[in-house]
């Protein structure tokens, strides 16, 4: 007949992009649970220390944060806070992604943004816990904390 | 007992005794055709109802008397066939199980496709999508060995463990409630893994492995966010999200 309507034909049109099987998503899962119970912990351990014991938040100050990255101890504790924390806010928010963009490219520039925030704040927030020093010996006087110079 | 009748309380005004009352409906249905216009439009329909009517009736009197251009799907008529999932005052219900009293007659009742799959014609989805994940989660008994020769006895408690999923009449009003497969229609939905369910533990069946692997896939089990939308939507009781976190542990104790 002459005229022909636009209809797909209904077995045509769909089919699965590719199959991605593999554990990824399994492990991130799994991940997101056990490490949800450990920032509990941490984050919880962490205010209580710095804003309850002792003066509490009155003794928060550069000395007092330099005093405690000190300690092996502290800086174990706020590497794993860092690392679980942005692991976790990154993979949530990498399925929130996958969940609301509807078209690959916009799924893929928020990808690369919230990867490139992943990476920019673990790299600079591990080497300061490691590299701090509260008093850089090549530093100008007037520069430095005063507990230095004692 | 005899049948008696004694409910004479909601007769017609007509005094007939037993006779069931009737009510004017709105049915505000989404119109499309594709040979018009490529937009949807909104269409009000008024009939007289009554309350025994379920919004089949409702739709059927507006195709039969009113406008025979109305296209929607339904074979059975009577909620097993699976064939009429619309989406009635914005939730997905069987349009042969719903009676119109219970979706609040007394302001106009929306009437849409079920989302997420393309639309036809009016409420003709294409269901091809959804049946061929559906598909992949391969639908049928895995067995090995020689063909039995006699029963493949089971019992009542092996039975039991998956007799819910068993009930899906894949009418699709789960998956098109999802808002996970809504995004982009990638995601197996809640349908292909209910009736992977359905074997996944059925102790007859030993490709449990193989299906639990092509459902660990990034687009498989782990993109349940548990809305719980697909237990809410499901007309046969299934409870649909439970049957997905088994299946979520399946995979867990299987991997560790």
């Amino acid at each position: 007949m002459s005229t022909q309507t636009a209809i797909p034909t209904p077995r045509s049109p769909y089919a699965r992009r590719k199959t991605t099987r593999g554990n990824f998503e399994l492990y991130s899962w799994v991940f997101m649970r056990a490490s949800g119970v450990l920032l509990v912990v941490l984050v919880f351990g962490h205010l209580f220390v710095n804003l309850m014991v002792g003066d509490g938040v009155h003794a928060i100050d550069f000395a007092f944060v330099g005093g405690k990255w000190a300690s092996p101890f502290w800086q174990t504790w706020d590497l794993l806070m860092l690392w679980l924390a942005m692991i976790h806010g990154t993979n949530g928010v990498r399925t929130i992604i996958n969940d609301y963009a509807e078209r690959d490219a916009t799924r893929g520039v928020l990808k690369v943004l919230l990867y490139l925030a992943f990476t920019i704040t673990v790299v600079l927030g591990t080497l300061v816990i490691f590299t701090f020093d509260p008093c850089p010996s090549d530093a100008p006087a007037e520069l430095l904390a005063s507990f230095c110079t004692a | 007992m005899t049948a008696v009748v004694e409910n004479t309380a909601n007769a017609a005004p007509d005094g007939q005794a037993g006779a069931v009352a009737s009510f004017e409906v709105t049915l505000k249905i989404r119109r499309f055709n594709p040979e018009v216009s490529d937009e949807a439009t909104w269409e009000e329909h008024t009939v007289t109802a009554h309350g025994t009517d379920r919004v089949l009736d409702a739709l059927h009197k507006i195709k039969w008397e009113l406008d025979g251009s109305l296209t929607f799907r339904r074979s059975c008529a009577h909620g097993v066939c699976g064939s009429d999932a619309v989406r009635i005052n914005g939730r997905n219900r069987l349009a042969c199980k719903t009676l119109l009293k219970d979706v609040n007659p007394d302001k106009p009742i929306t009437v849409e496709p079920i989302k997420g799959l393309p639309v036809i014609k009016d409420l003709v989805v294409d269901m091809e999508p959804f049946f061929a994940s559906y598909r992949e989660i391969m639908p049928f008994l895995i067995t090995s060995g020689n063909e039995p020769s006699r029963e493949n006895i089971q019992s009542q408690a092996d039975r039991d463990r998956f007799d819910d999923t068993t009930k899906c009449i894949l009418c699709a009003a789960c998956t098109s409630s999802c808002p996970v497969f809504w995004t982009d229609g990638q995601y197996f939905g809640p349908a292909a893994i209910v009736n992977a369910h359905r074997f996944i533990f059925d102790s007859r069946d030993e490709g449990a492995t193989q299906r639990l692997e092509i459902l660990n896939d990034k687009e498989g089990v782990w993109r349940c966010r548990t809305t719980f939308n697909c237990t809410e939507a499901c007309p046969r009781g299934i409870e649909v999200t439970k049957a997905i976190q088994e299946v979520k542990r399946a995979m867990i104790t299987r991997a560790f």
